[in-house]
């Protein structure tokens, strides 16, 4: 019932082995998940990857797949799989804080879409995992409820903004976990946690019920510890869902048959030059390096292609995020739920208003915030959220010219691996820069895939994967076949080194 | 600035000689669509507070915005009938300000890329046309309602807290915004009153000024009347006075606006540019948000949506589909039916234009349903305080009723006992003549007799109409229709008498 003999236990098996194990009634949708919970329990103390966890609730809703399995109702690929969901979607059944003090203790009265698909896969949702206080942030250090740690080594960040859902796969208290990827939140954290993470085409699964940072740029995504794995996640919760008007009515790309194929011989790989060089670590480079050597070995002609206009991609996304995030959250006002502070009687709804966001953000929102609210003001709009705009528009043609001669674009996912918990905080740009390679995709809103190239001083590192809008199995395509071959050069999957906890 | 009311006003007449007015209006109204603008939830005017709510239109985190169509066709269908030009490709905007009635804390509206540009309207004061261009037409969605509670005013100052009331949030709007052509506050009140004729005979708001659902807010500015030989001196500084709730107010506040800023410029004051409220009880405006206040909106383009590309076939199609046009239908009553403007005037303030015209399609003649419709059954409505289209009689009714008259079946007095009993239920005209037996006495055994009767009765008088006084005869038709019990058509038996009395 394994489908590779390193991990006998439960909660390493796929979650594709996890489901064949259940359908097969070889284990149970409770056992699966009480295994998950017993894990939860005995490491989540260390990474403090859960903000909360819903045992009660996913026990029921693993009973209800057992019941069924057992009345012989035909069950979807996922049923009974464990996932930890990051805390910025809605679920009718648990708190949604975004990483927040000021949503602490707020229950949404609806479930996100992404949600609801879940439920209807069967998938088991235990609870909510942690993240940079609503997804800004490339470390988890920004969360209101204290940092995740990287399970490869705990003294390091696990990445962000998606940082729980990366270090609760990594540390086997899930199976799966989705994040969301608005400058590089799913891929970046994959990389440094030796995972597989998939930022879909921006449009392909609702935003229904995930609480906007930049609704332009904000896409929510598998992470797991195979492609097929994060194949399987991205089919359930794809498609066009009429309550989110920016998603798009295509059909699913053909994602869990491209992870199958493996085969890229006559695929044509393009390397971007701009992402590489100066700022990247030696040891990334190397890595990278030994991913696309692989690539030619498996017979796709790779060449190099040149991005020209990827050098403003960070400039332009810092002035087109914090500008949407200026609007977003002004919600969060203290009238109508959330944190309420200063209401004495006395105080009016702007006063109340004002002493309540001043002490239920932290400071990465309150300076994007700032930064975003100083870019929409009348008089200086068209030289910084325009000129962005305009900058979005180049990238977009950058990867359409590109696409033209390859049929993907590689790089690296991210300039270095995990660094130490505490080492960026106080260098908002340092950190910044982790989302260097990343933040294309999202302004050109491509799909793009992290996947484990190699370990650099016993840290992972990714390779990152582009492809044209809506052609996310390409994705698939060459992540399969190049996760194929490094497990076989290496003899295991990556993530068989990690080190237990 | 000093304060306005230690200023001496000048009489209208006098303010009006000296500066030209210069009126630009903008006119919010909510759109009739079932649902929302964004979200399912309902739109009915009255419900409990906060009943008619969902996670979109309350803004709660995570919710997303979706376009309801209902509202881009009403938008349209405004648009085309104030002879714009329909976008075939616009966007939404956010237009960011902090206010606790509006949950996302910003608006979802549209700015530099509105859906219809570039139109106009016809207002006809006295007899003459003016033409009011229309700048724009713009959707966007309502508002919450805050309520005020503990003050003396019911506004904000002085209150000890405040309740909100999302059940507007997310009503669909439009705003309809002029150029600056209206020169005097009647034909400010005309443009209202049209631009609402109009929206009402599209079909797409219930327009009802009191509700709400038709507001207007009036820019007002002055300038000095060239003397001969002079340019026009450009515009002066404006004022808006915000939420006018009925003719009457734009017609007053304009008015009020105007001697205002005369007399303060007058005393060579600045006008400061500034929002201001009317007060229906005084008649006055006073100064509301000033502009050292003005919020910086942040307008940008919502990424929650799609940009709005309609095709040509769809406007073609709303195009093909508008109804009579209230200009159109007036001069088309006009040559047809043969009434006067002042008619029309009358009979859309009693609320019967559309009563009439069936009334007159189902039989009647333009003159007899105009009269019964703007005198008997106009009163009874006002009587029974409800309007006149719901009154239980139809235009069919009427219109039998009016052939029955005309036929001399029936006398004035007797049609509108007629009218009683089919409001009282008691069935058609006809069967209410039958039941109670109302039906004009002709010329049978029973209105002879009692004509022979009447003359055997009077024999002096009889003698005096034999004679040649003609007039003489009133007291026996009197004594006739008497015994005739009204039932009779008192021409008809004068007739007869005179006839009988070898008279006529």
């Amino acid at each position: 019932m394994t489908d590779h003999p390193t991990f006998p236990d439960v909660v390493r098996l796929t979650a594709a082995a996890t489901a064949a194990a259940i359908a097969a009634g070889e284990l149970s949708a409770v056992e699966a998940t009480q295994a998950a919970l017993d894990r939860i329990a005995k490491v989540d103390d260390t990474i403090h990857a859960f903000l909360h966890v819903d045992a009660e609730g996913a026990l029921a809703a693993a009973r209800s797949v057992d019941e069924r399995r057992a009345a012989g109702e035909a069950l979807g690929p996922l049923a009974g799989v464990p996932l930890a969901l990051k805390d910025v979607l809605t679920a009718r059944d648990m708190p949604t804080t975004c990483g927040s003090r000021i949503l602490e203790g707020w229950h949404a009265p609806y479930d996100a879409t992404v949600v609801s698909r879940l439920r209807a896969a069967d998938v088991v949702v235990l609870g909510k995992v942690n993240m940079d206080e609503f997804a800004m942030g490339s470390s988890t250090e920004n969360s209101a409820y204290g940092p995740t740690r990287n399970p490869w080594d705990t003294t390091r960040i696990p990445g962000g903004s998606s940082g729980g859902s990366a270090a609760a796969v990594a540390a086997f208290e899930a199976p799966l976990a989705i994040g969301t990827d608005t400058g590089g939140s799913i891929r970046q954290p994959a990389a440094v946690c030796g995972l597989v993470g998939v930022k879909p085409t921006y449009g392909g699964v609702s935003r229904y019920g995930l609480v906007a940072f930049s609704s332009s740029l904000d896409q929510a995504g598998p992470l797991a510890r195979t492609v097929t794995d994060a194949a399987l996640l991205h089919a359930a919760i794809a498609g066009h869902d009429p309550l989110d008007s920016t998603s798009v009515d295509v059909p699913v790309p053909p994602v869990v048959e491209a992870a199958g194929r493996r085969d890229v011989r006559g695929l044509r790989v393009g390397v971007v030059r701009e992402l590489a060089g100066e700022g990247y670590d030696p040891g990334v480079e190397a890595a990278f390096a030994a991913a696309v050597e692989a690539l030619t070995e498996l017979g796709a002609e790779v060449v190099e292609v040149s991005c020209p206009h990827f050098q403003y991609a960070l400039a332009a996304y810092y002035l087109i995020a914090p500008s949407e995030c200026s609007s977003n959250l002004a919600r969060f006002d203290a009238m109508r739920f959330g944190l309420r502070l200063g209401d004495d009687g006395q105080a009016g709804a702007e006063e109340v208003m004002s002493r309540t966001r001043e002490a239920g953000f932290g400071p990465e929102v309150k300076r994007r915030v700032i930064l975003g609210t100083y870019a929409l003001s009348s008089g200086y709009y068209d030289a910084y959220y325009g000129q962005a705009q305009k900058v979005r528009t180049l990238i977009s043609r950058d990867f359409a010219a590109a696409f033209e001669r390859v049929d993907v674009l590689v790089s690296p996912t991210t300039p270095t691996p995990a660094f130490p918990l505490g080492s960026k905080v106080d260098d908002p740009v340092a950190m910044y820069l982790s989302d260097l390679c990343t933040i294309p995709s999202n302004l050109a809103g491509g799909p793009a895939m992290s996947l484990p190239a190699g370990l650099v001083d016993g840290l992972p590192v990714g390779i990152q994967i582009m492809a044209p809008p809506f052609a996310d199995d390409r994705l698939y395509l060459v992540g399969g076949a190049l996760e194929e071959a490094l497990d076989a050069r290496r003899g295991h999957p990556l993530v068989a080194e990690a080190p237990a906890l | 600035m000093s304060s306005t009311a230690a200023l001496a006003l000048p009489s209208f007449a006098d303010a009006v000689a000296r500066y030209e007015p210069v009126i630009g209006l903008e006119t919010h109204v909510e759109l009739g669509t079932v649902s929302k603008m964004f979200c399912g939830c309902a739109t009915a005017f009255g419900a409990e507070p906060n009943a008619q709510v969902c996670p979109v239109c309350l803004g709660l985190p995570g919710s997303l915005p979706v376009v309801n169509e209902a509202a881009v066709r009403y938008a349209v269908m405004i648009g085309l009938a104030l002879h714009c030009d329909i976008a075939s490709w616009c966007r939404f905007a956010r237009k960011n300000y902090f206010y606790p009635d509006m949950p996302k804390n910003f608006q979802i509206s549209q700015y530099d890329e509105p859906l219809c540009t570039n139109g106009w309207l016809d207002v006809e004061v006295d007899g003459e046309v003016h033409r009011v261009g229309i700048t724009r037409v713009h959707m966007e969605e309502d508002t919450g309602k805050s309520l005020h509670v503990g003050g003396a005013t019911g506004r904000i100052h002085g209150a000890t807290h405040s309740l909100v009331d999302y059940n507007r949030a997310g009503i669909p709007l439009v705003e309809i915004v002029t150029e600056p052509d209206v020169r005097s506050p009647e034909v400010a009140r005309a443009y209202v009153d049209e631009l609402r004729e109009l929206i009402r005979a599209l079909g797409v708001s219930d327009v009802r000024m009191e509700q709400g659902s038709l507001r207007c807010d009036a820019n007002v500015s002055l300038r000095r009347r060239p003397a001969a030989g002079e340019p026009e001196a450009p515009f002066g500084t404006r004022t808006e006075t915000k939420n006018l709730n009925s003719l009457r107010s734009v017609e007053r506040a304009v008015r009020y606006e105007i001697t205002r800023q005369a007399a303060l410029l007058d005393d060579g004051e600045r006008i400061i540019q500034e929002t201001r409220h009317f007060d229906e009880a005084s008649g006055r405006t006073s100064a509301g948000r000033s502009k050292e206040e003005a919020t910086d909106y942040r307008y940008f383009p919502e990424p929650d949506l799609t940009p709005l590309a309609l095709s040509t076939e769809f406007v073609d199609e709303l195009r093909a589909g508008l109804p009579e046009l209230p200009a159109a239908r007036r001069a088309r009553l006009i040559a047809e039916h043969g009434y006067t403007a002042r008619d029309l005037t009358d009979l859309r303030n009693a609320g019967v234009l559309d009563l009439v015209e069936e009334t007159v399609a189902a039989g009647a003649t333009p003159p007899a349903a105009r009269k019964w419709w703007l005198n008997e059954l106009a009163r009874q409505a006002s009587d029974a305080g409800v309007p006149a289209a719901e009154l239980a009689i139809s235009p069919a009714d009427v219109a039998r009723i009016t052939v029955l008259v005309a036929g001399g079946e029936l006398t004035d007095a007797l049609a509108r006992k007629v009218i009683d009993g089919v409001l009282a239920g008691e069935g058609t005209p006809d069967e209410v003549v039958a039941g109670r037996g109302l039906a004009v006495v002709a010329d049978d055994g029973a209105l002879t007799a009692a004509v022979d009767a009447a003359i055997a009765g009077a024999p002096d008088i009889a003698e005096k109409v034999r004679g040649g006084k003609l007039n003489a005869v009133g007291p026996l038709v009197g004594a006739v229709m008497k015994a005739m019990k009204g039932q009779a058509d008192a021409a008809t038996v004068r007739g007869l008498l005179l006839e009988r009395l070898g008279a006529s």
